[in-house]
């Protein structure tokens, strides 16, 4: 039966304990619940091998062209002859770093994950609209990941054109070998990865639109609802033009066409392509590449909105603001893909009008990092590690957010488009600020995922160390790039003009280094508390939100008899009048009482 | 000293290890009484206060990272004496730019994190509830909106200002060719006009595949350095033989790709000769830096046998900047900028396209040649017209093809 079945029988006893085989409970498993720790156990993997290939290149970049064992030892010798890594090996790892940690950690490790965890839970639905289609979402992702895994152990190595994968260099083998079987792995991954994804952002939004429970109304939604549900709809608009693009890219390295090529002369020949633009390609890519990095900040902000709210015992401040400019944000991000384009060739005018819309995105980006910063303002904060990862990503939200402003500035650009000066400006709002949120919703939803506590002193150490290790890493880079120094390149030693930049790579890598080790304490805390965590209560952070009224232990249908009947939104925390500091939304309204929430 | 490094990475991280078990076994001992054992494992008052404090200290840590960077790195950017006329402005620009997002920076980065330290909680306090203020909304999106146009205004006039040129502007035409992995560079010669061009042309010593049926193309001239005339607006036709490449002056704040089957262009004029640029004292004091590092290192090379490094002595460079296969990081191109007058003594010292291609049929087949030279001057001498000029509107892109 799916959840949209059972939700129309009132009354009906959902005590699902019938004994599962281990196959259906925690491998083919339909449960929302289940399938939101299997993506968040293989987000975890693909997280672990990107932030190893980054301590790689980093090394690579600080101790150019010199030879480690640590590189004989993982990339062997084909890829790193006498331990010295190949110079086209540097690509494919930036390459690869990008592609697993964009899509795979921060796209499905994120909505994936919390999509499905919480969505049936904080909106009182029994499961997703569609049991079957998640589980199918999940196992087309393992799929997905198994392939992109594959293709680093191809001889020719893996696709090494940049995760932005431009032909022509994409396109022809002969121009880099990672472009032959590495590169066509890749994009049978990535068309695998957005089928999945697709799925689940089908689900997403059927399972919110129709499967609320009694009294919740969209206004009553918590943020993290809105937010997961919006970065559903802006994925289904913007992945099936990557997979176009993917496509026919496809078919200009398979079957001869000429999307994206034209007028070459290579390995001593010109070529048969004719007609077709590498531009072309790129507004395809950009036009999901946009949107993506936004369906990658959006959960995160969802999250925040919770965790702080919860934390810090207040309502979030401006409920509405905040719903309004997420839709703000959707929509506008739609809308500046060309910004990433701005020296590609194409017609000045189109840079004029992205400079104009990207500025403008500027707007509810700031509206939200505001109210955050009020919504703290006399608290009561209780300091938990998913409250602290929230404060750090909303500190470098606006870090990254900021520099936003040159780059999306066309006249700007032109000076620090492709160095490192973007370098830090996307890894300050993707790799530290969302993976901020990522790591909140871990530690908050953790409870309610494995019924047991996270070890809260090794929380404060990971988050402590790993902050000043953030910033010590990406904070350095804006100037390296405002100095003129290119990204994605193998060494900095042809040009004697870099030669005094040397010490602050060193610096960076080293903070990368201790950056990436310190995560061992959260992935110990991480498994150990999964079998030896503390038990936890049903409603540990004293929160309002329906997914804490469930029961600790899971089954089918997650509530026993009838569902929550919901009276209130969810932030009625430190309510004048009441003594409690916190109101679950299934509470009733006292006589008289008006809800605080949307009016 | 780095196996050093690595080793001490290493211990410290078995120590780490250590102590975390250590730790973790330790808290959970039960030690107060809790409600429920999970209590455990939830903030308690000593912990908002000591993370609190954290916070209110991590500010600091913020602050100092900027003042430290800034002074110890502040003077490698780019962001004056640029040596371009359009330089000025997107310095100017960036200048206003960055102190305007580091006043918000040190205003927000303040009120997070001392919020959140005054906020820390305490037991028995309540929050105040305070949901919205719909004035204060307006307050900060209408501040943003006026900040930002301003910026977004004053950005596309100088992006019009940069981008475009007049029909009636004199330049000179320069095709910057990429290639994995160097340049080519191919001046319009006298006629300046740059010879259509596509790579089914490209033979011998006819790298950038001018179409020699063009008659435009015979005075062209190919040459090995880039070099440029002072204070003339010179508009590179930037063209690429296999993938995407970039042509990228920091400089001259001069960026744009080079994309195979289509002609970019980026127009520049150049303010300041590299040998003014090598006296100024922002230069001098780059340079220093350099150089003493590069000695630092030609000695450690000594040591172990191999030649030492050359100093070095400022240049103006162009460094490819879009990813372009294995030796993208090293694409050389030496480019500079002098006097109009010893540019034209330069040029004229080079040998076009033209007499190249004569000189290589000669050595191949010395009688024909003569004739054929002869008529091509001839021709190109009578077609000098409205026609054949270059294109000199805006749309980029003027097709080269054959």
């Amino acid at each position: 039966m799916s959840a949209l079945e059972h939700n129309l029988e009132h009354g009906h006893e959902h005590d699902h304990h019938h004994d599962q085989p281990f196959i259906t409970k925690y491998i083919f498993s339909t449960d929302h619940k289940m399938i939101a720790k299997q993506f968040l156990l293989v987000g975890i993997i693909m997280g672990i091998i990107g932030v190893g290939m980054s301590v790689l290149f980093r090394m690579q970049i600080a101790w150019p062209e010199e030879s480690f064992r640590v590189f004989s030892w993982l990339l062997g010798d084909d890829f790193a002859p006498g331990g010295v890594m190949r110079n086209d090996i540097y690509l494919a790892l930036v390459t690869m770093h990008g592609t697993l940690m964009v899509f795979f950690v921060l796209t499905a490790g994120l909505s994936g994950t919390f999509s499905n965890l919480l969505i049936p839970l904080q909106i009182g639905a029994r499961d997703m609209a569609s049991g079957f289609m998640n589980m199918l979402s999940f196992w087309i992702f393992a799929l997905s990941s198994i392939v992109m895994l594959s293709s680093l152990f191809v001889e020719s190595g893996p696709a090494s054109a940049g995760w932005t994968i431009y032909p022509p260099l994409s396109a022809l083998e002969e121009s880099i070998p990672g472009s032959g079987t590495g590169m066509t792995l890749w994009l049978i991954s990535m068309a695998l990865f957005i089928i999945q994804s697709l799925m689940g952002s089908l689900n997403y939004i059927v399972t919110v639109l129709n499967l609320r429970t009694e009294g919740m109304t969209m206004t009553r939604m918590p943020l993290t609802v809105w937010a997961l549900f919006i970065t559903a709809i802006v994925g289904v608009v913007s992945f099936p033009v990557l997979l176009s693009a993917a496509l026919l890219l496809i078919m200009d390295r398979s079957f001869g066409t000429s999307f994206f090529l034209s007028d070459i002369y290579l390995a001593g020949e010109v070529l048969h392509y004719q007609g077709g633009s590498p531009v072309l390609f790129e507004h395809l890519f950009w036009f999901l590449g946009h949107p993506e990095v936004y369906l990658v900040i959006l959960p995160a902000m969802g999250i925040s909105s919770e965790v702080i709210a919860c934390n810090a015992r207040k309502p979030i401040f401006g409920y509405r603001a905040m719903i309004v400019s997420l839709l703000a944000i959707a929509f506008l991000s739609t809308i500046v893909w060309g910004h990433h384009m701005f020296v590609s060739g194409m017609n000045p005018f189109l840079g004029s009008v992205f400079t104009f819309t990207t500025l403008l995105i500027a707007i509810p980006s700031a509206v939200k990092a505001f109210n955050y910063i009020t919504t703290l303002w006399k608290g009561n904060i209780q300091m938990n590690p998913a409250m602290l990862f929230s404060i750090g990503f909303v500190s470098t939200f606006i870090t990254g957010g900021l520099t936003g402003i040159v780059l999306g500035d066309s006249t700007l650009d032109i000076q620090v488009h492709d160095t490192y000066f973007i370098i830090a400006h996307f890894h300050l709002v993707m790799g530290v600020s969302a993976i901020y949120g990522m790591f909140a919703g871990i530690y908050h939803w953790f409870p309610k995922m494995f019924g047991r506590m996270m070890n809260k002193n090794l929380g404060y150490i990971h988050f402590w160390i790993t902050a000043i290790c953030a910033y010590g890493v990406f904070f350095p880079m804006h100037f390296l790039g405002l100095a003129g120094l290119p990204r994605r390149y193998y060494s900095n030693s042809a040009f004697p003009m870099f030669d005094d930049m040397v010490d602050v790579n060193i610096l960076i890598t080293i903070f990368a280094i201790v950056g990436a080790l310190i995560q061992i304490v959260f992935l110990y805390n991480f498994f150990s508390s999964i079998f030896y965590g503390k038990r936890a209560s049903q409603n540990p952070w004293k929160s309002n939100t329906l997914e804490w009224t469930a029961p600790v232990e899971h089954f089918h249908g997650n509530w026993y008899g009838d569902l929550p009947v919901v009276y209130r939104w969810p932030y009625d925390y430190s309510k004048p009048g009441f003594e409690e500091d916190y109101i679950p939304q299934n509470v009733p309204l006292r006589e008289g009482e008006k809800d605080g929430g949307a009016h | 000293m780095t196996s050093l490094l690595i080793i001490g990475v290493v211990v410290l991280l078995g120590i780490a290890l250590w102590q975390l078990t250590k730790i973790f076994h330790l808290t959970q001992t039960m030690r107060k009484s809790y409600a429920h054992e999970s209590e455990m494992q939830i903030a308690s008052e000593k912990d908002n206060n000591v993370n609190g404090y954290l916070l209110f200290g991590f500010l600091v840590f913020i602050y100092a990272l900027m003042i430290y960077s800034c002074t110890e790195w502040g003077y490698m950017v780019l962001m004056s004496n640029s040596a371009s006329e359009h330089g000025q402005d997107v310095d100017l620009l960036m200048w206003i730019t960055m102190i305007l997002i580091f006043t918000v920076q040190i205003i927000t980065q303040f009120l997070l994190h001392y919020f959140s330290f005054t906020a820390r909680g305490i037991k028995g306090r309540k929050a105040k509830f305070y949901a919205d203020n719909d004035k204060l909304e307006l307050v900060w999106t209408i501040i943003p909106v006026i900040v930002l146009s301003g910026l977004i205004g004053y950005g596309l006039f100088a992006w019009n200002d940069i981008m475009y040129y007049d029909e009636d502007e004199e330049v000179m035409y320069v095709e910057v060719y990429a290639k994995q992995f160097g340049w080519d560079v191919r001046y319009a010669g006298e006629d300046n006009t740059l010879g259509k061009a596509n790579v089914r042309f490209i033979e011998g010593i006819n790298v950038t595949g001018a179409d020699m049926s063009d008659p435009n193309s015979y005075d062209d001239i190919l040459a090995s350095e880039l070099r440029l005339p002072l204070g003339k607006k010179v508009v590179f036709k930037i063209r690429s033989q296999d993938v995407l490449h970039s042509a990228y002056f920091p400089h001259f704040r001069a960026q744009m790709n080079a994309v195979p089957g289509m002609v970019t262009q980026f127009p520049v004029v150049p303010t300041i000769t590299t040998s003014e640029m090598r006296q100024l004292p922002e230069t001098v004091k780059k340079v220093d830096k350099i150089n003493r590092l590069r000695s630092q290192r030609s000695q450690e090379l000594i040591a172990k046998g191999e030649e030492a490094l050359m100093p070095y002595e400022f240049d103006y460079v162009l460094l490819c900047n879009k990813i372009c296969g294995r030796s993208h990081y090293n694409m050389q191109m030496k480019v500079i900028v002098e006097t109009q007058e010893d540019f034209d003594k330069w040029l004229a010292e080079q040998k076009t396209l033209g007499e190249r291609l004569a000189e290589q049929e000669e050595a191949n087949n010395p009688q024909e040649v003569i004739e054929e030279v002869t008529e091509n001057e001839e021709m190109s001498a009578e077609n000098i017209n409205e026609e054949d000029i270059e294109a000199t509107d805006e749309t980029i892109g003027t097709e080269f093809r054959g």
